[in-house]
């Protein structure tokens, strides 16, 4: 009698799972998805190394300023990035003048009350005020880019999969519809509010190119603003908006996981040393 | 209960004489971790884990409470308060990423505690109630690692809260209302996240309590072993301290040191991107999938993909779930061979290390999407698993004919280090 009962409850299981398979079977449900554009056409994201990667990996502060640059005056157009503060930007090497004077001259200014009449207005920005947003509300921004929202930066390396890589790709990976997918899925060809990026899940993506050309940005350093340079200094640069306390981390890590490798080898030796003559 | 020759704790000095005759916790201390406690002297290394499951424990309720100080349980500001202890709360990112992965490792420490428990038949007589009370804590692990997942308030977060508690709705008449009471309204929400955030907190105390039942049971029969026979003379134990302590001391820093290298160096290596979008009731991201550690169970859930003997397919998925977890509570009884180590079951240890392979299959397909054919590979794989613990295991007990045992733990020591290093004398010298 105790054997029956879990056999019997078992069977039921069982027989539930093959008539689901039978079923599938019959009704053409084992017929594996359908092959689409996206997932015919869609590209891994392209190799990109930085200084941050790795278990020693540090961010180079020439760089991240770099890619700031390529932020102000390309991409925060459209793009806020509001978990971060003026202030923050002390971590790419700035001092205290330079973040305020950033923050005096950011384009968009900051909305405020004034404290007399309680009319709603906008001041400058100062250092502790978080990155104002390019547009008032999503509506505002979904009308200014033909439906599309423009994500904000703060996360966004940590927020898709391929992080740093994907950025990089992204912004150097426009192209024309390759011939073989226009023959085989017609239909795909991007619409006039849209532009083909294979490394884009969806392939059609809103975003104009924003890098069109060389030299759109002129470094201060004097490095030659290549679309691959200012793609990669960017990358850098969000790598650092999601991640700034990484170089903490790795050097606390540093120090602990020797720490603890060494406090291992003692904890085994005594181990040893209190088992010795114990057959175990 | 104890053996014999278990050492008594005994009080030195005049101090220790008046504390042991008021409130006797060092002696409470000696009997149950201490040199009062004997342990079989043959454990190996995967009898470290219940030890740092105890510490996987800690590490996530004192990481927790200083999170909790920094944490904002409002659908306004769960995701930026998250993210306000990952900037600007001083070591907060560690804290953070210590919780988050701990979460993790928690879970790779007690899938091996159990398939330790399921190997050397730990669950068997008279050793039941740990068994049942351990059961009870990974239900109770589960529950709070899914409503922790929820506090962070990302894609992954609400899409995750509302699949789940979907599943309630499978149920006829109540599911609903069960639902909405579960949810506090129609969908995730501040609702949903404040009573989360309250459970959250209030059930590792819960898990506390019912770990502090489980070692309380553990003393009663005292450890299982390797070999599955039963202590039998002092020479089968060594005292708990120094010599267990010793052993997961060193199971403890190599634990560690594996915990850091993920926490410092690939600390979102299981995070799913997802949840660094905040969360988003209008855009549903493209695979909506559990953590990790639920991969399998949520293959089991959506197996069933037919309607069946009158009941809904979904319903199947979600009593088949639950089934899958609660039939663990009746394997004592189901388990009916007297030997408990697979080592000497012959024909039980093929089908154990099918259901190793199996149920890493049914995590893979629970990871995958729901299209074929990682469908019917799931589904034949959820087969195998009910089959296993259902029909395999009550017949295998019955017919199989296990390998002679060993007379005594001793015995099989010796026997093991005779094998390894041929000429080792008998004799066994007193370690202090």
């Amino acid at each position: 009698m105790r054997i029956l009962a879990p056999i019997a409850v078992g069977s039921a299981f069982v027989l539930a799972l093959l008539y689901a398979i039978l079923h599938a079977a019959m009704t053409g449900g084992m017929a594996g998805p359908d092959m689409t554009a996206a997932r015919l056409f869609h590209k891994e994201p392209k190799e990109l190394s930085l200084p941050s990667d790795g278990p020693f990996g540090k961010y180079d502060r020439e760089q991240l300023q770099r890619g700031f640059q390529v932020y102000k005056e390309v991409c925060s157009a459209c793009h806020s990035m509001k978990l971060l503060s003026f202030a923050d930007l002390r971590g790419l090497g700035y001092n205290e003048a330079e973040v305020k004077a950033i923050a005096k001259s950011w384009p968009v200014q900051q909305p405020s009350i004034s404290d007399k009449t309680g009319e709603v207005n906008s001041r400058p920005n100062i250092p502790s005020d978080h990155f104002p947003s390019p547009f008032a509300n999503e509506t505002a921004a979904r009308a200014a880019n033909n439906g599309a929202l423009p994500p904000d930066f703060s996360l966004i390396t940590k927020a898709r999969e391929g992080g740093a890589a994907y950025v990089y790709s992204l912004v150097t990976g426009y192209q024309d519809v390759p011939a073989e997918q226009s023959k085989m899925f017609p239909d795909t060809k991007p619409d006039s509010k849209h532009y083909y990026n294979p490394y884009f899940a969806a392939l059609n993506i809103g975003m104009p190119p924003p890098l069109k050309s060389d030299g759109l940005v002129t470094y201060a350093d004097g490095t030659k603003a290549t679309k691959e340079q200012m793609a990669a200094d960017v990358a850098a640069f969000l790598t650092w908006t999601a991640e700034p306390k990484l170089e903490n981390r790795h050097t606390a890590g540093l120090a602990s996981v020797l720490f603890l490798m060494m406090f291992a080898v003692f904890c085994y030796l005594s181990y040893r040393a209190i088992w010795a003559g114990k057959d175990h | 209960m104890s053996f014999p020759w278990a050492k008594h704790y005994e009080p030195k000095s005049a101090f220790t004489k008046w504390i042991d005759a008021r409130l006797p916790l060092p002696r409470f201390v000696y009997s149950a971790v201490g040199g009062g406690y004997p342990v079989p002297r043959n454990l190996n290394y995967f009898w470290n884990f219940g030890f740092l499951a105890g510490l996987a424990l800690m590490i996530q309720i004192v990481s927790g409470i200083v999170l909790a100080m920094h944490y904002d349980p409002s659908a306004v500001g769960a995701f930026n308060s998250v993210e306000h202890i990952m900037r600007d709360v001083n070591s907060g990112w560690f804290l953070r990423y210590a919780h988050a992965t701990g979460a993790s490792f928690f879970f790779i420490v007690i899938y091996i505690h159990i398939f330790r428990g399921l190997y050397f038949g730990s669950y068997k007589a008279p050793r039941e109630m740990i068994w049942l009370l351990g059961v009870l804590i990974f239900l109770l692990m589960m529950a709070t690692a899914f409503m922790g997942y929820v506090l962070p308030w990302g894609q992954m977060s609400f899409w995750g809260a509302r699949v789940i508690t979907g599943f309630f709705s499978a149920i006829p008449f109540v599911g609903e209302p069960i639902r909405q009471l579960l949810l506090g309204g129609f969908a995730p929400d501040d609702a949903a996240l404040n009573r989360f955030f309250a459970l959250h907190y209030l059930l590792p105390f819960v898990i506390l309590g019912v770990v502090i039942l489980h070692i309380w049971a553990l003393h009663i029969p005292g450890s299982s072993n390797p070999t599955g026979i039963e202590v039998k003379e002092e020479q089968d134990t060594v005292p708990f301290h120094p010599y267990y302590t010793a052993k997961d001391g060193f199971g403890v820093a190599v634990y560690l040191t594996l915990f850091a290298i993920v926490v410092f160096f690939m600390p979102n290596i299981v995070a799913s991107p997802d949840n660094y979008i905040p969360a988003n009731p209008l855009s549903t991201p493209a695979h909506i999938e559990p953590e990790w550690y639920f991969w399998p169970f949520y293959a089991i859930l959506r197996a069933f993909t037919g309607d069946f003997m009158g009941v809904p397919a979904k319903l199947w998925g979600v009593i088949a779930m639950f089934a899958s977890i609660l039939l663990l509570f009746f394997l004592p009884w189901i388990d009916t061979s007297p030997v408990r180590s697979t080592n000497y079951r012959p024909l039980y240890k093929k089908f154990f290390w099918a259901l190793v392979a199996d149920i890493l299959l049914l995590g893979w397909m629970g990871k995958s999407p729901a299209e074929q054919p990682y469908v019917v590979i799931s589904q034949l794989a959820a087969i195998y698993y009910f089959a296993h613990f259902l029909i395999i295991l009550p017949i295998v007990s019955r017919i199989e004919r296990p390998l002679p045992l060993p007379m005594s733990i001793t015995e099989a020591v010796l026997a093991k280090n005779n094998k390894a290093h041929a000429p080792v004398g008998l004799t066994v010298q007193p370690a202090e």
